[in-house]
Protein backbone atom coordinates (compact mmCIF):
# COMPACT_ATOMS: atom_id res chain seq x y z
CA UNK A 1 0.00 0.00 0.00
CA UNK A 2 2.88 2.29 0.82
CA UNK A 3 4.26 1.95 -2.66
CA UNK A 4 0.81 2.62 -4.12
CA UNK A 5 0.50 5.88 -2.18
CA UNK A 6 4.08 6.78 -3.07
CA UNK A 7 3.30 6.26 -6.72
CA UNK A 8 0.05 8.22 -6.48
CA UNK A 9 1.86 11.04 -4.69
CA UNK A 10 4.51 11.23 -7.39
CA UNK A 11 1.92 11.15 -10.19
CA UNK A 12 0.01 14.02 -8.60
CA UNK A 13 3.24 15.94 -8.00
CA UNK A 14 4.14 15.56 -11.69
CA UNK A 15 0.71 16.89 -12.72
CA UNK A 16 0.98 19.77 -10.29
CA UNK A 17 4.45 20.59 -11.52
CA UNK A 18 3.39 20.59 -15.19
CA UNK A 19 0.42 22.85 -14.34
CA UNK A 20 2.71 25.24 -12.46
CA UNK A 21 5.01 25.32 -15.47
CA UNK A 22 2.14 26.08 -17.83
CA UNK A 23 0.81 28.73 -15.46
CA UNK A 24 4.17 30.47 -15.26
CA UNK A 25 3.86 31.26 -18.96
CA UNK A 26 0.83 33.56 -18.90
CA UNK A 27 0.93 34.38 -22.57
CA UNK A 28 0.72 30.72 -23.57
CA UNK A 29 -2.21 30.21 -21.21
CA UNK A 30 -4.01 33.18 -22.76
CA UNK A 31 -3.33 31.92 -26.28
CA UNK A 32 -4.41 28.40 -25.37
CA UNK A 33 -7.71 29.52 -23.93
CA UNK A 34 -8.65 32.40 -26.21
CA UNK A 35 -7.42 31.50 -29.69
CA UNK A 36 -9.81 28.55 -30.26
CA UNK A 37 -12.76 30.78 -29.31
CA UNK A 38 -11.61 33.61 -31.56
CA UNK A 39 -11.11 31.23 -34.49
CA UNK A 40 -14.54 29.73 -33.93
CA UNK A 41 -15.94 33.28 -33.90
CA UNK A 42 -14.11 34.06 -37.11
CA UNK A 43 -15.66 31.01 -38.76
CA UNK A 44 -19.14 31.95 -37.60
CA UNK A 45 -18.69 35.47 -38.98
CA UNK A 46 -17.22 34.25 -42.27
CA UNK A 47 -19.83 31.55 -42.93
CA UNK A 48 -22.55 34.09 -42.24
CA UNK A 49 -25.11 31.32 -42.21
CA UNK A 50 -26.64 29.92 -39.09
CA UNK A 51 -27.39 26.62 -40.76
CA UNK A 52 -23.84 26.13 -42.04
CA UNK A 53 -22.31 27.13 -38.73
CA UNK A 54 -24.52 24.70 -36.81
CA UNK A 55 -23.03 22.04 -39.08
CA UNK A 56 -19.33 23.03 -38.93
CA UNK A 57 -19.18 24.74 -35.53
CA UNK A 58 -19.16 21.58 -33.38
CA UNK A 59 -16.23 20.17 -35.35
CA UNK A 60 -14.26 23.34 -34.79
CA UNK A 61 -14.97 23.04 -31.08
CA UNK A 62 -13.26 19.63 -31.30
CA UNK A 63 -10.52 20.44 -33.79
CA UNK A 64 -8.85 23.39 -32.10
CA UNK A 65 -8.21 21.69 -28.75
CA UNK A 66 -6.73 18.74 -30.66
CA UNK A 67 -4.23 20.94 -32.48
CA UNK A 68 -3.36 23.16 -29.54
CA UNK A 69 -2.84 20.22 -27.18
CA UNK A 70 -0.69 18.41 -29.73
CA UNK A 71 1.68 21.37 -29.89
CA UNK A 72 1.69 22.13 -26.17
CA UNK A 73 2.32 18.54 -25.12
CA UNK A 74 4.96 17.80 -27.75
CA UNK A 75 7.01 20.89 -26.95
CA UNK A 76 6.77 20.50 -23.16
CA UNK A 77 7.84 16.87 -23.31
CA UNK A 78 10.61 17.58 -25.79
CA UNK A 79 11.95 20.26 -23.47
CA UNK A 80 11.96 17.78 -20.64
CA UNK A 81 13.88 15.25 -22.70
CA UNK A 82 16.39 17.86 -23.83
CA UNK A 83 17.01 19.68 -20.55
CA UNK A 84 18.02 16.51 -18.73
CA UNK A 85 15.24 16.76 -16.15
CA UNK A 86 13.61 13.59 -17.50
CA UNK A 87 16.88 11.67 -17.29
CA UNK A 88 17.59 13.05 -13.85
CA UNK A 89 14.24 12.05 -12.41
CA UNK A 90 14.29 8.64 -14.08
CA UNK A 91 17.22 7.90 -11.74
CA UNK A 92 14.92 8.58 -8.75
CA UNK A 93 11.99 6.35 -7.73
CA UNK A 94 9.88 8.09 -10.41
CA UNK A 95 8.45 5.62 -12.96
CA UNK A 96 7.69 6.18 -16.61
CA UNK A 97 4.00 5.41 -16.18
CA UNK A 98 3.79 7.97 -13.36
CA UNK A 99 5.37 10.50 -15.67
CA UNK A 100 2.95 9.77 -18.52
CA UNK A 101 -0.15 9.66 -16.32
CA UNK A 102 0.96 12.85 -14.56
CA UNK A 103 1.27 14.59 -17.91
CA UNK A 104 -2.06 13.20 -19.11
CA UNK A 105 -3.81 14.46 -15.97
CA UNK A 106 -2.34 17.95 -16.25
CA UNK A 107 -3.06 18.34 -19.94
CA UNK A 108 -6.42 16.64 -19.51
CA UNK A 109 -7.38 19.39 -17.06
CA UNK A 110 -6.16 22.09 -19.44
CA UNK A 111 -8.05 20.37 -22.24
CA UNK A 112 -11.35 20.32 -20.39
CA UNK A 113 -11.02 24.02 -19.53
CA UNK A 114 -10.15 24.87 -23.10
CA UNK A 115 -13.00 22.81 -24.57
CA UNK A 116 -15.46 24.32 -22.11
CA UNK A 117 -14.39 27.86 -22.93
CA UNK A 118 -14.52 27.29 -26.69
CA UNK A 119 -17.89 25.59 -26.48
CA UNK A 120 -19.39 28.25 -24.23
CA UNK A 121 -18.20 30.92 -26.62
CA UNK A 122 -19.58 29.02 -29.61
CA UNK A 123 -22.99 28.60 -27.97
CA UNK A 124 -23.43 31.93 -26.20
CA UNK A 125 -21.66 34.33 -28.56
CA UNK A 126 -21.87 32.59 -31.93
CA UNK A 127 -25.31 31.09 -31.31
CA UNK A 128 -24.30 27.49 -32.01
CA UNK A 129 -27.15 25.07 -31.55
CA UNK A 130 -26.18 21.73 -30.01
CA UNK A 131 -28.61 19.05 -28.86
CA UNK A 132 -26.35 17.45 -26.32
CA UNK A 133 -23.92 19.93 -24.81
CA UNK A 134 -22.37 17.41 -22.40
CA UNK A 135 -21.72 14.82 -25.05
CA UNK A 136 -20.08 17.46 -27.22
CA UNK A 137 -17.91 18.51 -24.29
CA UNK A 138 -16.90 14.90 -23.71
CA UNK A 139 -16.06 14.46 -27.39
CA UNK A 140 -14.09 17.73 -27.50
CA UNK A 141 -12.21 16.63 -24.40
CA UNK A 142 -11.43 13.24 -25.95
CA UNK A 143 -10.10 15.10 -29.00
CA UNK A 144 -7.85 17.26 -26.85
CA UNK A 145 -6.51 14.23 -24.96
CA UNK A 146 -5.90 12.49 -28.27
CA UNK A 147 -3.92 15.51 -29.50
CA UNK A 148 -1.92 15.47 -26.29
CA UNK A 149 -1.17 11.74 -26.51
CA UNK A 150 0.01 12.06 -30.11
CA UNK A 151 2.11 15.09 -29.14
CA UNK A 152 3.82 13.15 -26.36
CA UNK A 153 4.64 10.39 -28.81
CA UNK A 154 5.79 12.83 -31.50
CA UNK A 155 8.25 14.46 -29.10
CA UNK A 156 10.25 11.22 -29.10
CA UNK A 157 10.98 11.63 -32.79
CA UNK A 158 12.15 15.23 -32.69
CA UNK A 159 15.50 16.60 -31.67
CA UNK A 160 14.56 20.27 -31.71
CA UNK A 161 11.50 22.44 -31.15
CA UNK A 162 11.65 23.43 -34.82
CA UNK A 163 11.17 19.80 -35.81
CA UNK A 164 8.20 19.41 -33.49
CA UNK A 165 6.55 22.41 -35.08
CA UNK A 166 7.18 20.89 -38.51
CA UNK A 167 5.26 17.80 -37.37
CA UNK A 168 2.15 19.99 -37.54
CA UNK A 169 2.06 20.32 -41.33
CA UNK A 170 3.55 16.82 -41.70
CA UNK A 171 1.19 14.80 -39.50
CA UNK A 172 -1.67 17.00 -38.38
CA UNK A 173 -2.59 18.87 -41.58
CA UNK A 174 -3.13 15.67 -43.61
CA UNK A 175 -5.46 14.45 -40.87
CA UNK A 176 -7.37 17.72 -40.98
CA UNK A 177 -7.60 17.59 -44.79
CA UNK A 178 -8.72 13.95 -44.83
CA UNK A 179 -10.78 14.21 -41.66
CA UNK A 180 -14.00 15.07 -43.42
CA UNK A 181 -14.01 18.73 -42.51
CA UNK A 182 -13.73 19.99 -46.10
CA UNK A 183 -15.14 17.07 -48.10
CA UNK A 184 -17.35 14.40 -46.54
CA UNK A 185 -15.54 11.08 -46.40
CA UNK A 186 -18.19 9.44 -48.60
CA UNK A 187 -17.32 11.80 -51.46
CA UNK A 188 -13.55 11.15 -51.34
CA UNK A 189 -11.75 8.85 -53.82
CA UNK A 190 -11.77 5.29 -52.45
CA UNK A 191 -8.08 5.23 -51.57
CA UNK A 192 -8.27 8.46 -49.57
CA UNK A 193 -11.47 7.37 -47.91
CA UNK A 194 -9.81 4.18 -46.64
CA UNK A 195 -6.75 6.10 -45.48
CA UNK A 196 -9.06 8.50 -43.71
CA UNK A 197 -10.57 5.57 -41.81
CA UNK A 198 -7.20 4.88 -40.21
CA UNK A 199 -6.49 8.42 -39.05
CA UNK A 200 -7.24 9.26 -35.41
CA UNK A 201 -8.61 12.71 -36.19
CA UNK A 202 -11.20 11.24 -38.56
CA UNK A 203 -12.82 9.38 -35.69
CA UNK A 204 -12.40 12.32 -33.36
CA UNK A 205 -14.23 14.59 -35.80
CA UNK A 206 -16.75 11.90 -36.72
CA UNK A 207 -17.81 11.54 -33.10
CA UNK A 208 -18.57 15.24 -33.13
CA UNK A 209 -20.36 15.16 -36.50
CA UNK A 210 -22.57 12.37 -35.16
CA UNK A 211 -23.39 14.48 -32.12
CA UNK A 212 -24.37 17.50 -34.20
CA UNK A 213 -26.40 15.25 -36.51
CA UNK A 214 -28.23 13.95 -33.49
CA UNK A 215 -27.18 10.31 -33.93
CA UNK A 216 -27.99 7.82 -31.17
CA UNK A 217 -25.53 7.85 -28.31
CA UNK A 218 -24.42 4.24 -28.94
CA UNK A 219 -22.98 5.13 -32.35
CA UNK A 220 -21.37 8.25 -30.90
CA UNK A 221 -19.80 6.34 -28.03
CA UNK A 222 -18.29 3.83 -30.46
CA UNK A 223 -16.36 6.66 -32.09
CA UNK A 224 -15.37 8.11 -28.73
CA UNK A 225 -14.09 4.70 -27.66
CA UNK A 226 -11.98 4.51 -30.81
CA UNK A 227 -10.50 7.90 -29.93
CA UNK A 228 -9.87 6.70 -26.38
CA UNK A 229 -8.12 3.59 -27.71
CA UNK A 230 -5.85 5.73 -29.90
CA UNK A 231 -5.02 7.87 -26.85
CA UNK A 232 -4.18 4.85 -24.76
CA UNK A 233 -2.09 3.33 -27.54
CA UNK A 234 -0.13 6.55 -28.08
CA UNK A 235 0.43 6.98 -24.36
CA UNK A 236 1.72 3.41 -24.05
CA UNK A 237 4.01 3.87 -27.05
CA UNK A 238 5.02 7.25 -25.61
CA UNK A 239 5.92 5.61 -22.29
CA UNK A 240 8.03 3.12 -24.21
CA UNK A 241 10.05 5.96 -25.78
CA UNK A 242 11.02 7.34 -22.36
CA UNK A 243 14.30 5.50 -22.14
CA UNK A 244 16.37 5.49 -19.02
CA UNK A 245 19.53 4.26 -20.72
CA UNK A 246 20.74 6.30 -23.66
CA UNK A 247 23.96 6.51 -25.62
CA UNK B 1 35.06 2.52 5.34
CA UNK B 2 34.48 0.21 2.41
CA UNK B 3 34.13 0.88 -1.25
CA UNK B 4 31.09 2.47 -2.86
CA UNK B 5 31.75 1.33 -6.40
CA UNK B 6 33.78 -1.39 -8.09
CA UNK B 7 34.75 -1.41 -11.76
CA UNK B 8 36.14 -4.64 -13.20
CA UNK B 9 37.05 -4.51 -16.86
CA UNK B 10 34.28 -2.02 -17.56
CA UNK B 11 33.97 -0.86 -21.15
CA UNK B 12 31.50 1.45 -22.79
CA UNK B 13 31.01 1.38 -26.52
CA UNK B 14 29.06 3.81 -28.63
CA UNK B 15 28.53 2.29 -32.03
CA UNK B 16 31.91 0.86 -32.97
CA UNK B 17 34.04 3.18 -30.85
CA UNK B 18 35.09 2.40 -27.31
CA UNK B 19 34.39 5.43 -25.16
CA UNK B 20 35.71 3.81 -22.00
CA UNK B 21 38.35 1.12 -22.18
CA UNK B 22 38.84 -1.62 -19.60
CA UNK B 23 38.32 0.33 -16.42
CA UNK B 24 39.43 -1.21 -13.13
CA UNK B 25 38.68 1.05 -10.22
CA UNK B 26 37.50 1.02 -6.67
CA UNK B 27 35.90 4.14 -5.20
CA UNK B 28 36.36 4.49 -1.44
CA UNK B 29 33.54 5.69 0.80
CA UNK B 30 33.54 8.97 2.70
CA UNK B 31 35.88 10.74 0.34
CA UNK B 32 35.83 13.51 -2.20
CA UNK B 33 36.94 11.81 -5.38
CA UNK B 34 38.05 14.08 -8.18
CA UNK B 35 37.56 12.87 -11.72
CA UNK B 36 39.92 15.01 -13.76
CA UNK B 37 40.71 15.17 -17.41
CA UNK B 38 40.11 17.16 -20.56
CA UNK B 39 36.67 17.26 -22.12
CA UNK B 40 36.11 14.17 -24.23
CA UNK B 41 38.15 12.01 -21.83
CA UNK B 42 35.08 9.98 -20.80
CA UNK B 43 34.34 11.58 -17.43
CA UNK B 44 30.63 12.06 -18.11
CA UNK B 45 30.33 8.56 -19.59
CA UNK B 46 31.90 7.06 -16.46
CA UNK B 47 29.46 8.98 -14.26
CA UNK B 48 26.49 8.01 -16.42
CA UNK B 49 27.55 4.37 -16.20
CA UNK B 50 27.56 4.68 -12.39
CA UNK B 51 23.98 6.01 -12.29
CA UNK B 52 22.81 3.46 -14.83
CA UNK B 53 21.69 5.80 -17.61
CA UNK B 54 24.51 4.90 -20.00
CA UNK B 55 23.80 2.39 -22.75
CA UNK B 56 26.45 -0.01 -24.04
CA UNK B 57 28.19 -0.82 -20.74
CA UNK B 58 29.95 -4.18 -20.45
CA UNK B 59 32.15 -5.70 -17.75
CA UNK B 60 31.45 -5.86 -14.03
CA UNK B 61 30.26 -2.69 -12.34
CA UNK B 62 28.65 -2.54 -8.94
CA UNK B 63 27.53 0.48 -6.94
CA UNK B 64 26.90 0.06 -3.20
CA UNK B 65 26.68 -3.66 -3.85
CA UNK B 66 23.94 -3.37 -6.51
CA UNK B 67 23.69 -3.06 -10.28
CA UNK B 68 23.80 0.59 -11.40
CA UNK B 69 20.34 2.00 -12.03
CA UNK B 70 18.57 -0.68 -9.98
CA UNK B 71 15.69 0.42 -7.79
CA UNK B 72 17.72 -0.26 -4.64
CA UNK B 73 19.98 2.67 -5.57
CA UNK B 74 17.34 5.23 -6.53
CA UNK B 75 17.52 7.08 -3.24
CA UNK B 76 21.09 6.12 -2.30
CA UNK B 77 22.78 7.62 -5.35
CA UNK B 78 22.13 11.13 -6.68
CA UNK B 79 23.32 12.57 -9.93
CA UNK B 80 23.54 16.13 -11.20
CA UNK B 81 24.28 16.49 -14.89
CA UNK B 82 26.65 19.07 -16.28
CA UNK B 83 23.93 21.27 -17.73
CA UNK B 84 21.96 21.95 -14.54
CA UNK B 85 18.89 19.82 -15.08
CA UNK B 86 16.34 22.00 -13.33
CA UNK B 87 12.96 23.43 -14.33
CA UNK B 88 13.69 26.97 -15.47
CA UNK B 89 10.03 27.98 -15.43
CA UNK B 90 9.58 27.07 -11.76
CA UNK B 91 10.85 28.81 -8.65
CA UNK B 92 13.70 27.45 -6.52
CA UNK B 93 11.19 26.26 -3.92
CA UNK B 94 8.90 24.63 -6.51
CA UNK B 95 11.86 22.76 -7.99
CA UNK B 96 12.94 21.44 -4.62
CA UNK B 97 9.43 20.53 -3.47
CA UNK B 98 8.91 18.53 -6.64
CA UNK B 99 12.24 16.73 -6.20
CA UNK B 100 11.37 16.07 -2.55
CA UNK B 101 8.21 14.19 -3.55
CA UNK B 102 10.05 12.23 -6.27
CA UNK B 103 12.70 11.14 -3.77
CA UNK B 104 10.37 10.68 -0.82
CA UNK B 105 12.64 12.95 1.24
CA UNK B 106 11.32 14.50 4.47
CA UNK B 107 9.85 18.01 4.02
CA UNK B 108 12.31 19.84 6.32
CA UNK B 109 15.15 18.80 3.99
CA UNK B 110 13.97 21.42 1.47
CA UNK B 111 14.76 24.31 3.80
CA UNK B 112 17.97 22.62 4.95
CA UNK B 113 19.46 22.17 1.49
CA UNK B 114 18.48 25.72 0.47
CA UNK B 115 20.48 26.96 3.46
CA UNK B 116 23.36 24.56 2.79
CA UNK B 117 23.92 25.78 -0.76
CA UNK B 118 23.32 29.41 0.23
CA UNK B 119 20.17 30.10 -1.75
CA UNK B 120 18.26 31.72 1.11
CA UNK B 121 16.26 34.72 -0.02
CA UNK B 122 16.02 33.35 -3.55
CA UNK B 123 13.39 30.69 -2.77
CA UNK B 124 10.66 32.37 -4.77
CA UNK B 125 12.76 33.41 -7.74
CA UNK B 126 12.20 31.66 -11.04
CA UNK B 127 15.23 29.47 -11.72
CA UNK B 128 15.47 30.73 -15.30
CA UNK B 129 16.09 34.24 -13.99
CA UNK B 130 19.01 33.18 -11.79
CA UNK B 131 22.68 33.37 -12.74
CA UNK B 132 24.47 30.28 -14.02
CA UNK B 133 26.15 29.73 -10.66
CA UNK B 134 22.86 29.98 -8.80
CA UNK B 135 21.20 27.53 -11.20
CA UNK B 136 24.09 25.14 -10.56
CA UNK B 137 23.43 25.38 -6.87
CA UNK B 138 19.73 24.59 -7.35
CA UNK B 139 20.81 21.47 -9.23
CA UNK B 140 23.26 20.62 -6.45
CA UNK B 141 20.57 21.18 -3.80
CA UNK B 142 18.31 18.68 -5.58
CA UNK B 143 21.15 16.13 -5.57
CA UNK B 144 21.67 16.69 -1.83
CA UNK B 145 17.96 16.47 -0.92
CA UNK B 146 17.73 12.74 -0.35
CA UNK B 147 20.98 12.63 1.71
CA UNK B 148 22.38 10.05 -0.71
CA UNK B 149 25.40 7.90 0.19
CA UNK B 150 26.96 8.66 -3.18
CA UNK B 151 26.72 12.03 -4.94
CA UNK B 152 27.81 12.12 -8.53
CA UNK B 153 28.31 15.68 -9.75
CA UNK B 154 29.36 16.50 -13.29
CA UNK B 155 31.42 19.72 -13.39
CA UNK B 156 29.46 21.39 -10.57
CA UNK B 157 31.83 24.34 -10.27
CA UNK B 158 32.21 25.24 -13.92
CA UNK B 159 31.80 28.96 -14.56
CA UNK B 160 31.67 29.89 -10.88
CA UNK B 161 33.63 32.77 -9.45
CA UNK B 162 36.46 31.72 -7.09
CA UNK B 163 34.58 32.73 -3.94
CA UNK B 164 31.54 30.66 -4.85
CA UNK B 165 33.70 27.82 -5.98
CA UNK B 166 35.44 27.59 -2.64
CA UNK B 167 32.03 27.75 -0.91
CA UNK B 168 30.84 24.80 -2.97
CA UNK B 169 34.00 22.85 -2.10
CA UNK B 170 33.38 23.62 1.56
CA UNK B 171 29.93 22.05 1.18
CA UNK B 172 31.48 18.92 -0.36
CA UNK B 173 33.93 18.73 2.56
CA UNK B 174 31.11 18.90 5.10
CA UNK B 175 29.20 16.15 3.28
CA UNK B 176 32.31 13.94 3.11
CA UNK B 177 32.93 14.52 6.82
CA UNK B 178 29.45 13.18 7.47
CA UNK B 179 30.38 10.02 5.57
CA UNK B 180 28.87 10.75 2.17
CA UNK B 181 30.98 10.00 -0.89
CA UNK B 182 31.29 12.65 -3.56
CA UNK B 183 32.49 12.01 -7.07
CA UNK B 184 33.17 15.33 -8.76
CA UNK B 185 34.38 15.82 -12.29
CA UNK B 186 36.35 18.81 -13.45
CA UNK B 187 38.62 19.83 -16.25
CA UNK B 188 40.31 22.41 -14.05
CA UNK B 189 43.46 20.83 -12.63
CA UNK B 190 43.61 23.35 -9.75
CA UNK B 191 40.68 21.62 -8.16
CA UNK B 192 42.81 18.49 -7.61
CA UNK B 193 44.15 19.75 -4.31
CA UNK B 194 40.66 19.91 -2.83
CA UNK B 195 40.03 16.19 -3.39
CA UNK B 196 40.99 13.22 -1.23
CA UNK B 197 41.61 10.94 -4.17
CA UNK B 198 42.10 11.64 -7.84
CA UNK B 199 41.23 9.78 -10.98
CA UNK B 200 43.01 11.16 -14.02
CA UNK B 201 41.34 10.31 -17.33
CA UNK B 202 42.41 10.73 -20.91
CA UNK B 203 40.99 9.22 -24.11
CA UNK B 204 38.66 6.87 -22.27
CA UNK B 205 41.40 5.47 -20.01
CA UNK B 206 42.31 6.00 -16.39
CA UNK B 207 45.93 7.13 -16.33
CA UNK B 208 46.20 7.57 -12.56
CA UNK B 209 44.16 6.78 -9.47
CA UNK B 210 45.76 7.85 -6.21
CA UNK B 211 46.07 10.76 -3.79
CA UNK B 212 47.50 13.99 -5.15
CA UNK B 213 50.59 13.64 -2.91
CA UNK B 214 51.36 10.17 -4.27
CA UNK B 215 50.77 11.22 -7.87
CA UNK B 216 53.11 14.21 -7.47
CA UNK B 217 55.77 12.00 -5.89
CA UNK B 218 55.45 9.38 -8.58
CA UNK B 219 55.75 11.86 -11.43
CA UNK B 220 58.26 14.06 -9.70
CA UNK B 221 56.01 17.09 -10.29
CA UNK B 222 54.95 20.05 -8.21
CA UNK B 223 51.50 20.68 -9.70
CA UNK B 224 48.60 18.47 -10.75
CA UNK B 225 48.79 19.98 -14.22
CA UNK B 226 52.42 18.90 -14.68
CA UNK B 227 51.72 15.48 -13.23
CA UNK B 228 48.89 15.04 -15.73
CA UNK B 229 51.19 16.06 -18.58
CA UNK B 230 53.86 13.63 -17.45
CA UNK B 231 51.34 10.78 -17.14
CA UNK B 232 49.73 11.57 -20.49
CA UNK B 233 53.14 11.49 -22.15
CA UNK B 234 53.98 8.22 -20.44
CA UNK B 235 50.78 6.60 -21.74
CA UNK B 236 51.16 7.72 -25.34
CA UNK B 237 54.91 6.96 -25.44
Amino acid sequence: MNSFFGSLGRTIAISGRVLLQIRSDRRTVALMFLVPSLLTGLFAWMLNSKQLFDHIGPRLVGLFPFVVMFLAASITTLRERRSGTLERFLTTPMRRDEFIIGYALAFGLMAILQSAITQTFAVLVCGLKVDNIWLLLLAAWANAICGMALGLLASAFAQTEFQVIQFMPAFIFPQIILGGLFVPQSQMPDVLSSISDWLPLTHALRSITLISDGADSGTIMTEIWIVAAVCLGSLLLGAFTLRKRTE
Amino acid sequence: MGSVAEFEGVRVSRGKTLVLQDLNLSLQAGQIIGLLGPSGAGKTTLMRALVGVQAGVSGKLSVLGSTPGSSALETRVAYATQASSVFDDLTVLQNLRFAKTMLGAPAPRVGEVIAEVGLEGLENRQVGSLSGGQRNRVSLAIAMLGSPELLILDEPTVGLDPVLRSEIWAIFRRLADKGQTILVSSHVMDEAERCDTLIFMRDGRVIANDTLANILLQTNSTTAENAFLALAKGVSA
